[in-house]
């Protein structure tokens, strides 16, 4: 306790106010309510398994595919906030199509794993391993979803050209949030493979 | 040079604000994106709900209180509900507690506590024309609203609500054939509180940013008013705690609608055989009370920083323990996330862990006792005015004692066997939680009230109204101790099968009931005085309890952007009252150290050189920018 009053010392001079623009710290405190959100999912996950009678099965070899897609599409998600910075329009809105669409494919790849899963007999509905399985990759796609719907409204400033170098706060917004949820999906993935 | 540009610059740009255009009715009062608007839709949606949940608190007393009584008065409200034989049927008996609890913890003491005074006093304290997102802001009160007709909905649908208690525990809320309030009205429930946790987040995430990002010039986080810590905090537990509870219900959803197993093993009903295998209904409750124990926070933390507050505008003393008050405030606020298996001593978890669990919970006892210690030296010897807020907030510095006492009972895990799911129990959260954080909430209404709506409150009003409710309130928790040591455990119907039940303590059971119905017709008075104070009161005048704390700068009725011209500068802590020297007994946080030499003290002489500076200082006044 004595360690948290020391580090509200009295502040005796004046102190700028933060000034960091509020709408990126809103995304900010919603990406942290989203890891809230995986958290408790995987805590959950690890709970559950710790008390045995576990299915064992093979992660679909798709997924790896995909999370190198979602790597790749997060790469030209920065070359596109590269181009904003360097007023390249043209470059802008080619790197932030490629990144949608290799959203896209993220997301039927993710489709696929499902397909793959069911050939292999497990179903959301049964042992709390394959279900959990599921839940993983459903709720990331579903927020996934919410992330190309950002980039959406990104797309169309970009080729409104309200996005450029004076400009900037969309871009980094979008970027910040696919570049989130390109980290979170490794998260769960290699989660998923550590512990089968 | 370049300040006086820059400020002539504003106050020009900010009278061009004055003339905005008049709103259409529809934008000024129901979707309005003025946190003071918003503020009062919190407040008045609080008092709602908090009529409704304490009538059906009102309801199961008197089943409680008089067994034997006939209810069909009740018919009109309650229908068929109300058996043949004038009964109140039991399982809708279950549905009242579960709603009741649903309603008080969430609807009115998260909602419509942290919903109003968040709302209405952080960007009025921290010098803030509206919050970060005005848009946000009013998707939380409709997502609120919603949640709200979505559980107001699930009263009146003809299997009854919810039933499963408000922490519905699976497998008894997992399986519609287990129970009649399992059916639509579970499914209802965990709609309505999925939209509840998204309007938490929201409102949470914009008081956040604008805490951390929209203070005026000078107000620095360790001259930030104690009320605004306790928001800030309060903010910080829902938006880790929340996305929580919101997973175990998305899993408890799958597991209803869509047969899942996550909380299903191994059932029967009827000699049947569930399909589900392999879940844990364990999990389902180390999840809910990871939400469920920082919850209790949530709803108690913005209370006492009002408290604090009030108290010490009241005593005309600073708060005593300023930064011991944060400290202990973070305290809580860190130790509430690690203390939730303390719900759970009972459910066969391994007893080393038990006692880990119980030491934890033990250590709240500390940062608590700071805060009670605190609010006792802030009144000691001091020039106490009892305004209605003052007897308020010295109410829920009792309630916050002695109910906490018992809280230290019942952290210990050999006695919780004892007393688990007990009237003790039931007692215990009552006092701490649920009447200690009312009494802050009509403090905080008392004493912003004519900030909020230009008019005074009847103060004899008040004088009653708490004097009333202070009494009822310990008529009723103080027996139910009693009660529970006895071994009466809660959620049970009737009390009628066992002598020791029926003859010794019927009575008992009686009296409280007796004393709920008293302390529930005392709140008439209140509403009565509120309704009437907004549109009769006296007209307040700008500062009625001489108050250090901006918002008493603001115009006694505050327009879009809260201060027409410039936000005033801070220079001081909230809590210069009585100060050796000074002229009046309060200065303002507004108020330079240069204007008030006779009363500085050596340090403060010092710091009159900084205040260019803090004048000079990049203001975050959201009408500078484009918006």
């Amino acid at each position: 306790m004595s360690e948290l009053v020391n580090n509200i010392t009295l502040v005796e001079e004046p102190e700028e106010t933060l000034s960091m623009n509020p709408r990126k710290f809103i995304l900010w405190l919603f990406i942290v309510s989203i890891i809230m959100l995986f958290a408790a999912m995987t805590s959950a996950y690890l709970v559950r398994r710790a008390e045995g009678n576990w299915l064992e099965y093979a992660i679909p070899s798709i997924f790896y595919y995909s999370s190198v897609v979602l790597v790749l599409s997060s790469l030209t998600m920065h070359w596109a906030y590269l181009s904003a910075k360097k007023d390249n329009f043209g470059n802008l809105k080619i790197a932030i199509t490629i990144t949608f669409v290799l959203g896209a494919i993220f997301l039927y790849m993710q489709f696929l794993g499902w397909v793959d899963l069911v050939n292999e007999n497990v179903f959301f509905v049964g042992n709390p391993a394959g279900s959990f399985m599921y839940i993983f990759t459903g709720l990331h796609g579903f927020h996934l979803i919410s992330g190309i719907i950002v980039l959406v409204f990104a797309l169309v400033a970009a080729f409104r050209l309200r996005i450029h170098a004076k400009s900037l706060n969309q871009i980094e917004i979008a970027a910040t949030y696919w570049h989130f949820l390109d980290i979170l999906w490794l998260y769960l993935f290699f989660f998923l493979v550590y512990f089968h | 040079m370049a300040t006086v540009a820059a400020n002539s610059a504003t106050v020009a740009h900010a009278e061009e604000h004055d003339h905005h255009e008049p709103q259409s009715f529809w934008r000024t009062y129901i979707f309005s994106e003025d946190h003071k608007t918003i503020a009062k839709q919190y407040l008045i949606s609080g008092i709602f709900w908090s009529i409704i949940g304490i009538s059906l608190s009102v309801m199961f007393r008197l089943q409680l209180g008089f067994p034997a009584m006939k209810l069909d008065f009740l018919r009109p409200i309650l229908g068929n509900w109300i058996n043949e034989t004038g009964k109140l049927d039991p399982d809708f008996y279950l549905a009242l507690v579960t709603m009741h609890g649903t309603i008080m913890v969430f609807f009115v003491l998260t909602a419509g506590l942290s919903g109003t005074f968040s709302n209405f006093l952080i960007p009025l304290q921290v010098g803030a024309r509206d919050m970060a997102s005005g848009f946000l802001n009013m998707l939380s009160y409709w997502f609120f609203f919603l949640a709200s007709v979505i559980m107001l909905g699930s009263l009146f649908i003809e299997t009854g609500p919810a039933a499963g208690g408000w922490v519905i525990y699976p497998p008894l809320s997992a399986l519609p054939q287990a129970h009649k309030g399992s059916e639509l009205g579970m499914t209802l429930w965990l709609i309505s509180m999925a939209l509840f946790i998204v309007s938490q987040l929201l409102g949470g995430i914009n008081y956040i940013t604008t805490v951390i990002n929209l203070r005026t010039r000078g107000m620095s986080f360790s001259k930030l008013p104690l009320t605004i810590w306790a928001f800030f905090l309060t903010a910080v537990l829902g938006l880790i705690s929340f996305p929580v509870l919101l997973s175990a219900a998305l899993l408890l959803i799958f597991d209803r609608s869509f047969g899942t197993s996550f909380y299903l093993s191994e059932i029967y009903i009827k000699g049947e055989a569930l399909p589900n295998v392999g879940g844990s209904p364990i999990l389902f409750q180390h999840l809910f009370w990871f939400l469920g124990h920082p919850e209790v926070y949530i709803v108690l933390l913005p209370a006492l920083g009002m408290t604090s507050e009030i108290i010490a505008t009241n005593s005309r003393k600073p708060i005593f323990g300023y930064r011991a008050m944060i400290a202990s405030m973070m305290g809580i606020a860190f130790l509430a996330f690690i203390v939730w298996a303390h719900h759970m001593f009972v459910t066969g978890m391994n007893p080393f862990l038990g006692s880990i669990f119980m030491f934890l919970t033990l250590i709240i006892a500390v940062p608590s006792a700071v805060k009670a210690f605190n609010y006792i030296t802030t009144l000691w010897r001091g020039n106490i005015r009892f305004t209605p807020a003052m007897l308020f907030s010295i109410g829920l510095v009792s309630f916050f004692i002695s109910g906490g006492l018992t809280g230290i009972i019942l952290g210990n895990s050999a006695l919780d066997i004892q007393l688990h799911d007990t009237y003790f129990v039931v007692a215990h959260f009552h006092l701490v939680m649920g009447a200690a954080s009312a009494f802050g909430l009509l403090a905080g209404v008392y004493h912003w009230f004519p900030k909020m709506f230009g008019r005074m409150l009847n103060e004899k009003l008040g004088y009653v109204h708490f004097w009333l409710t202070f009494i009822g309130i310990y008529l009723v928790f103080f027996p139910m101790h009693y009660i529970g040591i006895s071994g009466f455990p809660r959620r049970y119907y009737a009390f009628t099968s066992y002598d020791f039940t029926k003859n010794i303590f019927a009575d008992m059971n009686s009296f409280i009931s007796l004393a709920a119905i008293f302390t529930f017709t005392a709140q008439w008075i209140f509403i009565w005085n509120f309704v009437y104070s907004m549109f009769k009161g006296r007209k307040a005048p700008q500062n009625p309890w001489k108050s250090n704390t901006l918002e008493w700068t603001a115009p006694i009725n505050p327009g879009h952007g809260n201060w027409p011209g410039e936000i005033p500068a801070v220079y001081r802590w909230a809590y210069d009252y009585s100060k050796p020297g000074a002229k009046d007994d309060f200065i303002p946080q507004n108020v330079p150290y240069s204007q008030t030499p006779e009363s500085n003290l050596p340090h403060e002489n010092e710091l009159i050189g900084l205040e260019k500076e803090i004048e000079a200082q990049n203001l975050n006044d959201q009408f500078k920018q484009p918006h």
